[in-house]
């Protein structure tokens, strides 16, 4: 089973191609937009990128609470071990 | 009403032949094929396995995150409006950006985008990218080039297939004459060296299916000619009121005398054979220029290849220009570059310009046995034009009857 590292490190590479985000600084405690700069359409190419990396499904009305990267990692683990 | 003088203070260009304008120029000179046979597994099963593109790969130059978000289209558009925009010295010129306006033209639009997104909606729709619709709409790159230099006045798109990238230079003069703009980044891109436009216009006969001998596909005005090879690239010129442009102390290239466009007003894909269209459209840039047809040493042909267009431009050009037509070195450069499709009109004009500015004529090559319903004087060696004024035509002609000649003259 992946660790919360090993998904924050995943995400982080995922970020990083598509917002050009330095992978380091995809910190659990970081916020997409307030911190990161990751505009709405960009997250939306995140969380499809993310679905398919970790095989979870992301539904629309879940993205709005995915407010920081630790949000979104919890998110991901919760479908990994659901 | 006097006319505002418009001149050329940038260049830009990314092409088969080089990834600026010295290196295209160079190419352009030294009679050099772009063309090559391309090796993409996609190519197999096509009639035409042959296309002119880019020397240098737009993603090389424009920042990984920001060429994810632009289309092939508007890549070559913004590393071409970069060059052009160093080139003119904007950058620390206090320009008034309300006063910056952009044309920058496409045949096509985004189809690069539009096919692989296609592609992802048949596998899932939620893989389409969020930003498919900005990047493949036709009017992103122009937008993408207004964006990078902050234009403020008006952003335009004319589509008008392969006579665009005349027809924005066109709407760039336009802008300035009419008090709209001071500056105007004008020009044209394409790029869409791909299956469906390949197999698309060859189905229409259009395209040279010289596979084996890629580098002498492109055949303007020569007997054995079979149709044009598709190339890509991009042109973006500064356009600037002369008034502006001394006033800051810019260097000038040359300087737009006057436009013509026209319509054919006859077939959706066939060039009028007469040639009066295309007539129309170069007697009109001469009129708008306060040339007569003697004041022409130079043309830069549209001369695609094809064996109608080429027969038909030839007469337009005697119809035009009447006896005069002797003292004019054509040439095609479409020989060496192939068809740029909506960028043509843009990097043309801008070896146009060069021919005027170096007073030398880039050659055709391929011409091996002129066709016999050709009567111009072709340069298929570098040809020296004379000291003193000089003014010469562009020609851009596009599917939809469109013709686009733009006059430009030496200052």
């Amino acid at each position: 089973m992946a660790s919360t590292e090993e998904i924050r490190s995943d995400l982080a590479e995922i970020v990083n191609e598509i917002a050009g985000i330095p992978v380091e600084d995809v910190q659990l405690d970081k916020s997409f937009t307030d911190d990161l700069d990751v505009d709405s359409l960009s997250m939306v190419e995140v969380v499809v990128a993310a679905e398919e990396k970790f095989d979870v499904k992301i539904p629309d009305d879940e993205v709005k609470n995915l407010k920081t990267v630790g949000d979104a990692v919890a998110f991901i683990e919760r479908g990994l071990n659901g | 009403m006097s006319k505002t003088r418009v001149v050329i203070t940038g260049l830009g260009a990314t092409t088969p032949l080089g990834g600026d304008v010295a290196s295209s120029w160079e190419g352009l000179l030294a009679g050099r094929s772009g063309a090559r046979r391309l090796t993409d597994d996609w190519v197999q099963n096509l009639a035409v396995q042959i296309a002119a593109p880019v020397a240098v790969e737009p993603t090389e130059i424009i920042e990984r995150v920001k060429a994810r978000r632009l289309d092939r289209n508007a890549q070559l558009a913004v590393v071409a409006a970069r060059e052009a925009w160093a080139d003119a010295g904007l950058e620390d010129s206090g320009l008034d950006k309300e006063r910056l306006g952009v044309a920058v033209a496409t045949g096509i639009g985004g189809l690069h985008t539009t096919l692989s997104n296609y592609d992802a909606l048949l596998k899932n729709p939620r893989r389409v990218s969020p930003l498919a619709i900005p990047m493949l709409m036709p009017n992103s790159s122009a937008a993408y080039v207004g964006l990078e230099f902050g234009a403020k006045a008006g952003v335009h798109t004319p589509v008008s297939a392969c006579a665009s990238g005349n027809e924005a230079i066109a709407l760039g003069l336009d802008q300035i004459r009419l008090g709209r703009a001071d500056v105007v980044l004008a020009g044209g891109t394409e790029g869409t060296i791909m299956p469906l436009p390949l197999a698309a216009f060859s189905q229409m006969m259009a395209l040279s299916k010289r596979n084996d001998e890629p580098e002498r596909a492109s055949r303007p005005w020569d007997a054995d000619r079979d149709g044009f090879l598709l190339g890509e690239g991009a042109g973006v010129l500064v356009l600037e009121s002369y008034e502006h442009a001394v006033a800051r102390g810019a260097k000038i290239y040359a300087e737009i005398a006057g436009a013509g466009i026209s319509a054919d007003g006859h077939d959706i894909a066939q060039p009028d054979p007469t040639g009066s269209g295309a007539r129309r459209a170069m007697e009109r840039a001469l009129l708008e220029g306060d040339l007569s047809p003697s004041d022409i040493k130079h043309i830069n042909a549209h001369a695609t290849s094809t064996p109608q267009g080429d027969v038909a431009e030839s007469l337009a050009i005697r119809l035009a220009l009447g006896s005069a037509t002797d003292n004019a070195v054509a040439t095609a450069p479409k020989s060496m570059i192939g068809h740029l499709l909506g960028a043509a009109g843009a990097v043309e004009s801008i070896a146009t310009i060069l021919a005027l500015h170096h007073r030398i004529v880039p050659p055709t090559i391929n011409l091996d046995k002129l066709d016999d319903q050709i009567e111009l004087d072709i340069a298929t060696e570098p040809r020296k034009l004379a000291d003193g004024d000089l003014a010469a035509l562009n020609n851009s002609f596009g599917f939809g009857g469109h013709n686009a000649a733009i006059a430009f003259k030496t200052i």
